[in-house]
């Protein structure tokens, strides 16, 4: 990391010109990158312990992650709880502002200063953020409730999860993978999904620069032949839409070429009542998400 | 005489194929170009050409491309009846991330543009080719709230004009983007950025300035367009013994925040310009600023040679959700009608009076939680159990606004104003926080509404004597693309899906799009060359032009 950036700047500023004083200016920004270089390559947080800072880092937080992350960093919709001890992109401080400072590719974790909501963050201020975060975090991970063997049964066998999603390469296609969800999600998410789905539709696609995900929302379409299939919208935009019928199969459609599109927001996941999984059972599923989500 | 014969050329196409309606126009463009002989290309646009931006409807002369703030195109040769037929011409890539927010300007062919991390470039406008590029080396701890963002330049003279993410004003040179002077306009340590396109008067360059996360104190600044000297400051806080000072709680005005970040607006015939301004800070926690905290989302009616205030009106008093005032301020005039029209981020479409700054009327443009009254003149007020909360209590428009600083259009020729609105709700909580210079100073949270409300958007079309809606196009989701009108009967705007729309202007039919990769942070613009109309629109890092085939 630190050798390319001090390098940009090296030929950036001091690439061309050969003269002696422009050296020695050269040779002293070069010293100051490096002590940049230095303090971003920093893999303790200065602040560690500081009951201040982690105060301070708190209305960073508010302003910045809780969009996400919820009040309290006890995981909202979109961003997972980050009181937990695990975190799955790194645990140590130098993780933590990797994280935060260059985002996670892949998902909807934007680097520092890309997002809307909030300002960017100084290096101080992220050390501050790290600094809260550690102060509102579990000591330790939590041993994970419930039978983590039958979770994978039921996931596989009677609970029918697998029809539709997916964990690890294995199992349906119409909702989202859950490979990650146990360790992205709060269990409190985690169990409202399965007892009530369309409360919060789960999030799709994200697409760079558009400010909100597309959701798993239930379409409808209808073709000028008539044909009709019913799925989940992949994506969509004000004059077309690509879905994912039952059948596993996309479908990507011109919608002014359709008889008819009907999108709904009553989720295709069924809801689970006691009656179809206890909560003991439920228990267990989730403890299934979050041992494979831990990995 | 290569020059000559190629201006005979564009004189001659241009005549030839635009429509009736602006024949008059371009014969004005004519006989400007050059008296008695062969026409030059006009190397120096003089503050009367801004003055008569109407006479040259080929260029786009400043952000909103005129004083009056309309965003309207006076070229027809695009059309109802062809707009389905429009290509892309050419794309400029700036290669660089975030949010690309430029309305570029064009002047006699040459196309003036900003982009991402105080980049400049002029293009060839016929080819897309650079002609130069400019940026900024910016220090690593520049400050700015949203985005390393700038959304144009002003041209006056042999300059453009550029304000920073650091807080300075440079003028460049419009043949080279040598630098010609660079004035700090304030410390940005303080949290202080420009992110507006400049608005030159006569011989001045007027900005404000970005920074109401960061508890700045707000201004707007003129300086000499040939020296870079500052001419006025007029602090948007008043100081002590100013009026507007009591309205602010003890020492809250020295961090009061309204900041003015949207390009203002100039009536000559009142030699007035009008510049609008954000929250007070910090944004979402009243406690410790009682009062109206003037002036915050205000609108200011300024002298342009002294900055003395004429007039204003405030908008969001004693703001607690980030309603900024600063959307364009639009002049319309209906007959006798002066007015000054702004649909404002707290959900309502107001309508003033310019002359004297009296509101004639408000009326809600989006949905609305924050207020559920008005006063005697018809001014919203504030519910007082819209306050955030440290729980958090949920509130439309949301923190993003009903809309933002994306440009409205006026049509004179439907005599419609078209907005984009946005349809988002949010929990607003609040927390004390203490003021650090520089720091970033909210005193808040906010977050989506969580009641699987999804959020959505539209290009409204309102009446302007009425306040109401004659029709709207839905967006799936909120947007962040102004709007564009022209005289073909168009209205354009983008979308967060990354379309770019042409609109039939009178009923809001689409007729024609283009899937641009990324959504549309920007507002669209229009200009013709060789005699051939092109609308150009920012999207991704990428600048767009079209044209008919």
């Amino acid at each position: 990391m630190s050798i390319p950036r001090t390098k940009f700047w090296r030929d950036k500023f001091c690439g061309r010109e050969r003269n002696l004083p422009f050296l020695f200016a050269c040779a002293a920004l070069v010293a100051c990158a490096g002590a940049v270089v230095a303090l971003r390559a920093q893999d303790k947080n200065p602040f560690a312990g500081d009951p201040r800072a982690a105060k301070v880092g708190e209305s960073q937080f508010r302003a910045n992650c809780a969009f996400c992350h919820g009040l309290g960093a006890r995981g909202g919709g979109r961003g997972p709880d980050l009181t937990r001890a695990q975190k799955r992109h790194g645990n140590s401080d130098a993780d933590l502002f990797r994280t935060i400072n260059e985002g996670v590719p892949g998902t909807a974790m934007p680097p520092n200063g890309a997002t809307q909501q909030g300002v960017g963050m100084t290096e101080e201020e992220i050390w501050q953020v790290i600094s809260y975060i550690r102060s509102v975090q579990a000591k330790a991970p939590a041993q994970i409730v419930g039978n983590v063997a039958h979770g994978k049964e039921l996931f596989y066998g009677s609970a029918a999860c697998s029809t539709c999603h997916m964990i690890q390469g294995k199992g349906g296609r119409l909702g989202p993978d859950l490979s990650t969800t146990g360790s992205a999600r709060s269990t409190d998410y985690l169990v409202e999904s399965v007892r009530n789905p369309s409360r919060r539709l789960a999030q799709g696609i994200s697409e760079a620069m558009k400010e909100f995900s597309q959701e798993y929302e239930t379409v409808t379409a209808v073709t000028a032949d008539r044909t009709k299939y019913v799925g989940v919208v992949l994506n969509e935009d004000h004059f077309t839409v690509q879905m994912m019928d039952t059948r596993e199969q996309l479908h990507l459609f011109e919608k002014n070429k359709l008889r008819s599109l009907e999108k709904s927001r009553e989720s295709l996941m069924p809801a689970y009542d006691q009656k179809t999984l206890s909560d003991k059972d439920l228990q267990d599923v989730i403890a299934y998400l979050l041992a494979v989500g831990g990995q | 005489m290569k020059r000559q014969t190629i201006l005979c050329t564009i004189k001659s196409r241009f005549l030839a194929s635009l429509g009736m309606r602006n024949l008059i126009a371009s014969a004005l463009v004519v006989s400007t170009m050059g008296t008695g002989g062969a026409p030059l290309i006009k190397a120096q646009v003089t503050g009367q050409r801004l003055l008569d931006s109407a006479k040259e409807p080929q260029n786009w002369l400043m952000y909103s491309g005129d004083y009056a703030g309309r965003r309207f195109s006076a070229l027809d040769q695009i059309k109802t009846s062809n707009a389905a037929m429009l290509v892309p011409k050419w794309v400029y890539q700036t290669m660089a991330g975030g949010k690309f927010e430029t309305t570029p300007l064009v002047v006699d062919g040459i196309l003036y543009g900003t982009g991402q991390d105080n980049r400049a470039f002029a293009l060839d406008a016929r080819s897309g080719r650079p002609i130069w590029q400019y940026q900024r080396a910016l220090a690593a701890d520049i400050r700015p709230c949203c985005g390393r963002v700038n959304r144009g330049l002003a041209i006056l003279g042999d300059k453009v004009f550029l304000g920073t993410l650091d807080a300075h004003v440079i003028a460049l040179d419009a043949k080279t983007g040598s630098v010609v002077w660079d004035v700090t306009a304030v410390d940005y340590r303080q949290g202080y950025s420009i992110t507006l396109a400049p608005l030159a008067i006569k011989n001045l360059v007027l900005i404000g300035v970005s920074g109401g996360e960061y508890g700045i104190r707000g201004f707007i600044d003129a300086y000499d367009a040939g020296t870079g000297e500052r001419k006025w400051r007029f602090y948007t806080v008043p100081g002590p013994g100013e009026p507007g000072h009591e309205t602010w709680e003890g020492e809250s005005w020295k961090i009061g925040g309204a900041p003015a970040w949207i390009t203002g607006t100039y009536d000559p015939a009142t030699n007035t310009t009008f510049w609008t301004t954000g929250n007070p800070s910090p944004s979402n926690r009243g406690e410790g600023r009682a009062g109206d905290n003037l002036y915050s989302n205000s609108l200011l009616a300024l002298e342009p040679e002294t900055g003395k205030l004429k007039w204003y009106f405030q908008f969001s008093k004693h703001d607690e959700h980030d309603y900024d005032a600063t959307q364009v301020p639009v002049l319309v005039d209906q007959g006798e009608r002066h007015l000054i029209v702004q649909a404002n981020r707290n959900g309502f479409f107001y309508v003033i009076d310019r002359n004297n700054g009296k509101l004639l009327f408000a009326n809600a443009f989006a949905k609305v939680t924050w207020s559920d009254s008005k006063d005697a003149s018809g001014a919203p007020i504030a519910r007082k159990d819209a306050s955030p909360t440290l729980e958090g209590n949920r509130v439309c428009p949301g923190a993003a606004g009903a809309t933002n600083w994306m440009s409205p259009t006026y049509d004179p020729q439907t005599q419609l104003f078209y907005v984009t609105a946005r349809e988002q709700c949010d929990v607003f909580s609040t927390a004390p926080q203490a003021y650090e210079a520089g720091h970033a100073y909210y005193g808040s949270a906010y977050f989506p509404n969580d009641d699987a409300e999804p959020f959505t958007g539209a290009l409204r079309a309102i009446d302007p004597n009425t306040g109401k809606m004659k029709w709207e196009w839905k967006h799936p989701s909120p947007t962040w693309s102004g709007v564009l009108s022209t005289a073909g009967g168009l209205i354009f705007t983008g979308d967060a899906e990354g379309n770019f729309i042409a609109l039939e202007a009178a009923s809001g039919r689409a007729l024609w799009h283009f899937q641009c990769g990324a959504s549309v942070y920007s507002s669209p613009m229009s200009f013709a060359i060789d005699g051939k109309q092109y609308v150009a629109v920012a999207a991704g890092s990428a600048l767009f032009s079209f044209a008919l085939p």
